[in-house]
């Protein structure tokens, strides 16, 4: 018989008893569901921190390093060295000292921006930032202290209207010039990456002794997913590449441990490692999940066998009219098995539906929850995953069909005739 | 070139705990193509084995059964249901059409088991139906149809393949007397064009009508011969209840 006759009747026999054939369906429908959930979910928070990482600069190296309270120190220049010493790993170095509660004054306001940091000119090409306007610090204004900045898009559309360049900004009584303003890279908000103000790090070092501190009263903080806090130098290195990410950690933390000879008193991270680290993290964890949603696809086949056994038996007159002409084996279990995979494919078909349409409200929430200004959640749905999902749904029906579909195919066509 | 069917000594025996019922009982009887063969019989006497046998739809206990000259007792499944597919044609007393599927789909259905292709699947069925006078019911459902017009379905459905046998097991059995003689003179009919027929009744009226009688009682034939001969309709034992209705329905 052929597969498209078989179908159809598969079609036409689930279109009458709906209830049923949705209750058969349910297991599948909830499985597949939540293996669309759980992996475009997944894959959102993926893309998330692959994002988030993109954003930080994909090469970056983060290293903090205890500055108070030990007898030995490293210098700025011992930074500056150690780039030079290692072309191969290392092509940038730059300070990053944060500003705490630096109040700001424009001609007719005053605010206080998210973030003022003290940088090198190299900061720019670490953190892989663009200048919409102007130009970013230059070695003379850190070597000179000048009292110029850059500002992020937020603040040059809030306070200057968008234009910016070229007038001044107060930092603790210091009017600095506005040298640069820097591309939206997260939409304008407020507290966003645009809420910024950069200038150069020595200026941020007389800062904060005016200020009396070296930091926020946190001890550590991860603010704009950099790492900071009290008594801690943060530098911020960019590797060659990559994928030479781990030669580079490798080489500070040599350099370091000579210093220090203790490996508690500094940190390094690359972003490279850390992205790696936690994709290998939520692949884990989707393995586990997917795995339990499994488990619903499991009880969703037992359910079409169950009701596959029930069909046979209610069709057995059925079956021993259509062997008595001339229906073979494998025609019978064809059509059985048609039957199961179709009905499972259908179910299939419902929870993808479902599970997208489910995701997309979840990730939705996800985002609304996060309220990260920076980075969107979002459930991504990809083919591969419906591909999968609904593979695996057809498998499963006729994994389950195929002992029903048997049990009918080896009925004896005169006892099944006789069947009452 | 031998006998169209042929049983060799046949014994069906089923065994019910303890006792074994001899459903045939040592049967032996050659019928030859364009024969029209009635196999008649009180209630058990062992007729639907003896149909289900010829039609390859059990097997015996012992004996062979030969059809075309073959062989078929000794068949697998799927052998025998190609030998059912492409040389027999059932009708039953109970039409046993297929309810969901309609008319048309009912009488491809032998034609699909067959691997005719979809077009002259649907030529020859039509014809089929066409020549028990339904064709215009094509789409109907089994349902729709009066007990008459589903029996004339079914035999539209037996005939679509091209039988060498045409096999009825009391195929007039739920219908009225004006009907089942439609149905009678319709076999006939067959017959006349070549067909073989092979019937079972345990209507006598309806068993003279055909040409050959095979009289079966307690699994062994007691009668095979001409349908005209008085012998054929006369009961040997009349130690039954169930043969004074059997009698009366010799006088219809
Ligand atoms: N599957 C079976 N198991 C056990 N005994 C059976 C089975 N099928 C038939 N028999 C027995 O075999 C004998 C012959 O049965 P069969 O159906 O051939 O009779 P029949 O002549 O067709 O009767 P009827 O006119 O009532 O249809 C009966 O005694 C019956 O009880
Ligand atoms: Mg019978």
């Amino acid at each position: 018989m052929g597969v498209k006759q078989s179908f159809f009747l598969a079609l036409k026999s689930l279109a009458t008893s709906k209830v049923r054939a949705l209750l058969t369906m349910l297991g599948i429908i909830i499985g597949v569901a939540a293996v669309i959930i759980i992996i475009s979910l997944g894959d959102g928070m993926q893309k998330l921190m692959s994002d988030s990482f993109e954003e930080l600069g994909a090469n970056l190296i983060q290293v903090s390093v205890q500055s108070s309270g030990s007898s030995r120190e490293v210098s700025m220049d011992d930074m500056y060295d150690l780039v030079e010493k290692n072309p191969k790993y290392l092509s940038a170095v730059s300070p990053y000292i944060t500003v705490s509660s630096a109040s700001a004054r424009t001609p007719g306001d005053t605010f206080t921006p998210y973030s003022v940091v003290g940088v090198s000119e190299a900061y720019d090409e670490i953190r892989a930032l663009t200048v919409e306007q102007g130009r970013f610090l230059q070695y003379v204004d850190v070597l000179r202290s000048q009292k110029v900045c850059v500002v992020g898009s937020y603040i040059s559309k809030e306070y200057y209207n968008g234009s910016a360049l070229g007038k001044t900004l107060g930092l603790s009584g210091y009017n600095y010039t506005i040298v640069g303003v820097l591309s939206e890279s997260a939409e304008s908000r407020k507290g966003s990456a645009d809420d910024l103000v950069i200038i150069p790090y020595t200026n941020a070092q007389q800062l904060n002794s005016a200020l009396g501190s070296s930091g926020s009263p946190s001890s550590t903080m991860m603010s704009g997913g950099i790492l900071t806090g009290v008594g801690m130098d943060t530098y911020m290195f960019s590797g060659t590449s990559k994928d030479t990410a781990s030669t580079s950690r490798g080489v500070i933390e040599n350099f370091l441990d000579k210093v220090y000879g203790d490996d508690q008193k500094y940190m390094v991270i690359t972003s490279a490692e850390m992205l790696d680290m936690m994709n290998t993290m939520m692949d884990t964890m989707m393995v586990v999940l997917v795995a339990i949603a499994g488990i619903s696809l499991l009880v969703g086949g037992i359910g079409i066998m169950n009701i596959m056994l029930v069909s046979v038996s209610e069709r057995t007159r059925e079956i021993g009219i259509r062997k008595s002409l001339g229906a073979k084996r494998r025609d019978i279990r064809g059509q059985f098995i048609i039957e199961a995979g179709t009905t499972s494919a259908i179910g299939g078909v419902i929870g993808i539906v479902l599970g997208i349409a489910l995701a997309k409200v979840a990730g939705t929430l996800i985002d609304g929850l996060m309220n990260s200004g920076s980075t969107q959640f979002t459930a991504v749905v990809s083919i591969q995953s419906v591909a999968l999902a609904f593979g695996v749904s057809v498998g499963v029906g006729i994994l389950f069909g195929y002992l029903p579909a048997n049990k009918a195919a080896k009925l004896n066509p005169i006892d099944a005739l006789r069947y009452e | 070139m031998g006998h169209l069917i042929e049983f060799q000594q046949v014994y069906k025996i089923y065994q019910m705990g303890d006792t074994q019922v001899h459903a045939l009982d040592g049967v032996n009887f050659a019928i030859d193509k364009g024969e029209f063969v009635a196999i008649v019989g009180q209630s058990g006497s062992g007729k639907s084995t003896a149909m289900n046998i010829i039609g390859c739809l059990d097997v015996p206990t012992s004996g062979r059964y030969f059809l075309g000259g073959v062989d078929v007792s000794t068949m697998d499944d799927d052998q025998q249901a190609v030998i059912r597919n492409k040389m027999l044609g059932f009708i039953f007393q109970q039409y046993n059409l297929i309810p969901k599927l309609n008319v048309l789909e009912n009488v491809e259905l032998p034609l699909l088991y067959g691997g005719v292709p979809q077009r002259e699947r649907r030529e020859r069925a039509l014809s089929a139906l066409d020549r028990v006078g339904l064709a215009d019911k094509y789409k109907n459902r089994p349902n729709q149809l009066s007990g008459g017009q589903q029996q004339r379905v079914s035999i539209a459905r037996a005939l679509a393949g091209n039988p060498s046998v045409i096999l009825a097991d009391e195929p007039t059995g739920a219908l009225d007397s004006h009907t089942s003689r439609e149905v009678l003179s319709f076999l006939k009919k067959l017959n006349r064009e070549g067909d073989t027929v092979v019937l079972i009744t345990h209507d006598n009226s309806i068993a003279v009508r055909a040409r050959r009688i095979i009289r079966l009682q307690d699994g062994q034939i007691i009668y095979d011969g001409d349908a005209s001969d008085p012998q054929a309709v006369v009961q040997p034992r009349m130690d039954d209840d169930e043969d004074d209705d059997l009698c009366g329905e010799v006088g219809d």
